[in-house]
């Protein structure tokens, strides 16, 4: 598995290799560069360290990438393999993952609404744009920030309880003792959390951005913006186009599927001793917050594509 | 005996098995091994000396480094994860039973039987149910694992192992941390099934179950019929039957059963 590989990374390295990105001195004039390159600005030392944490992101991608067409594959191959063992497991993760989110989803769209629309909307009409009121409501709520803080909490609250769980059930044994009962674990551990949490971060997405454009408006409304309900959500329906309803979408389920690809794969792929899950959940919620803004990133050209 | 298919339940040729949980070193270099059907195998070893993955590789867990591993007759890269079926004939029992601790007793005993036939939990019932009191564990039904005594943790992986009612049962040091009673309710237990007695309708064609034990104390496996083999410096020795333990030279077959050295100060 990639993910040992890359625990035991160190152990293929050349000795001088190994020992640069160990920090331990070496000689001056041992061969770093071959005959003919010319020696970059930085020292050896950082080079070799830099290039030894883009070997371990490379791996990472690796790893990840792999993990996730896996995934998919078991998804589609097995999905009417135990159905009436699954469905249970479907429920329970769609819950953990959706419904029992929503109070506090409730808390910070009044937040987001009462912080950051209200202040928006009332600037807005301070300076007298607040023509421009839906355009700045569908990118800044619909487009980026709801599907961004949706994503986050879930990572928060599901991602680090995934790592977790599925790192002690590795420490203890319980994944060696699905495969001795002939039962995949990817089918039933991660399938249902992939499915789970795509699902939450999606309709959670959709709460959190009503919630906060509701919000928003009596915040707006409680300062004496000359707005009324009616021009409010018609200047908001109005910037939104079905792109926006598509790409909202795709992007909420692909955050909720990769979160838990990284946080599935952190907690099964890795951990074999008890003491590594807390490590290993604390760079599985890192990596988490990376991938959603590097597909964040991606939602935002294919928006300036279109 | 004459009906039992001749095709060895698990053959080995210079296997090298890996640890698991050792950072890939091998544990156990060059095994070639043959388990016929009905066969009741003792692998004993001191503490670390690679029962476990030894078991585990036999019952298709992990591959080998090296050579070839064969369970019943098919070899273990064809095993794969693509045939479950083929997994589920052999069961195996963890040192400490590596149960599923969200789910209770009766549940954790269901999920292969649920898995492997698709059924609901009620459709299951009665089979599990079944088996919770031949195992003496009924009352326990509806209780986690993190609040079993371990040598119920233990019974209950048991029970789970049997469900599928598989042909081949590997049990990882079943005694360790038992008491005597327990341990005695095991080894009259363990007989029965390798008689084909254990379990209610026993196995198909009243074939008895294949058994491979790892223990890391030989004094309670004691049995005429048995077979005996000893892990040692890396290395499997077949030892046969009780009168091939007993002659043994070797130290660690004494330790193993507990007679002292002769010492030289």
């Amino acid at each position: 598995m990639a993910g040992k590989d890359e625990n035991n990374f160190d152990r293929g390295l050349p000795h001088f290799y190994a020992a640069v990105v160990r920090g331990i001195p070496t000689r001056a004039s041992d061969p770093i560069n071959p005959p003919g390159i010319p020696l970059a600005p930085l020292p050896p030392s950082y080079r070799d360290f830099l290039g030894h944490k883009l070997l371990l992101f490379l791996r990472t991608v690796q790893g990840l990438g792999a993990f996730a067409l896996i995934t998919l594959g078991v998804l589609l191959q097995k999905i009417n393999v135990a159905s009436n063992v699954l469905r249970p497991r479907f429920r329970q993760e769609v819950a953990r993952s959706g419904v029992a989110l929503l109070p506090m989803f409730g808390f910070v769209a009044l937040g987001l609404g009462f912080l950051v629309v209200g202040q928006t909307v009332a600037a807005l009409a301070k300076v007298g744009a607040i023509r421009y009121l839906g355009t700045t409501m569908v990118i800044v709520v619909v487009r980026e920030l709801g599907p961004l803080l949706a994503a986050m909490l879930v990572l928060a609250r599901v991602g680090t309880a995934n790592v977790i769980e599925l790192g002690t059930a590795r420490a203890l044994g319980e994944v060696e003792a699905l495969e001795a009962l002939g039962i995949d674990p990817v089918h039933y551990l991660i399938v249902p959390r992939v499915v789970g949490m795509a699902l939450g971060v999606f309709s959670l997405t959709v709460y959190l951005i009503l919630g906060a454009l509701g919000s928003g408006y009596l915040f707006a409304f409680l300062q004496d913006v000359p707005l009324t309900p009616g021009d409010y959500f018609r200047q908001i329906t109005e910037a939104l186009s079905w792109l926006d309803f598509a790409l909202l979408a795709l992007k909420t389920v692909a955050f909720g599927f990769f979160i838990a690809i990284v946080t599935c794969y952190h907690g099964l792929a890795q951990p074999l001793r008890l003491e590594e899950v807390s490590r290993v959940a604390v760079r599985a919620v890192t990596q988490g917050v990376v991938v959603c803004v590097f597909i964040d990133a991606l939602f935002i050209l294919l928006y300036l594509l279109a | 005996m004459s009906d039992i298919p001749r095709i060895p339940v698990i053959e080995m040729f210079g296997v090298s098995v890996a640890a698991l949980r050792g950072g890939g070193a091998v544990t156990v270099a060059d095994v070639h091994w043959s388990v016929a059907p009905g066969e009741f195998w003792v692998v004993a070893g001191p503490e670390h000396s690679g029962k476990t993955d030894l078991l585990m590789l036999a019952a298709g867990l992990t591959s080998p480094v090296a050579g070839r591993s064969q369970l019943f007759g098919r070899d273990l890269s064809d095993l794969g994860g693509g045939d479950p079926a083929a997994r589920r004939r052999a069961g195996f029992v963890f040192q400490g039973g590596h149960l599923f601790n969200r789910l209770t007793v009766a549940e954790n005993v269901a999920l292969p039987l649920q898995y492997g036939r698709n059924l609901s939990l009620a459709e299951a019932a009665p089979e599990v149910q079944a088996l919770l009191e031949l195992l003496e564990l009924a009352p326990l039904a509806e209780v986690l694992p993190a609040r079993l005594a371990p040598h119920w943790r233990q019974r209950a992986a048991l029970a789970r192992a049997l469900i599928l009612r598989p042909e081949l049962l590997l049990l990882d040091n079943p005694l360790s941390g038992l008491g005597a009673r327990q341990a005695q309710w095991w080894l009259r237990f363990l007989d029965r099934l390798s008689d084909g007695e254990g379990l209610p309708g026993g196995l198909p064609g009243g074939r008895p179950m294949t058994l491979v034990v790892a223990a890391d104390d030989l004094r309670p496996w004691r049995h005429s019929r048995r077979q005996y083999s000893l892990l040692r410096d890396r290395r499997f020795i077949p030892l046969g039957g009780w009168s091939g333990v007993e002659s043994a030279a070797d130290p660690v077959v004494k330790e193993l059963l507990a007679i002292p050295l002769e010492t030289t100060l």
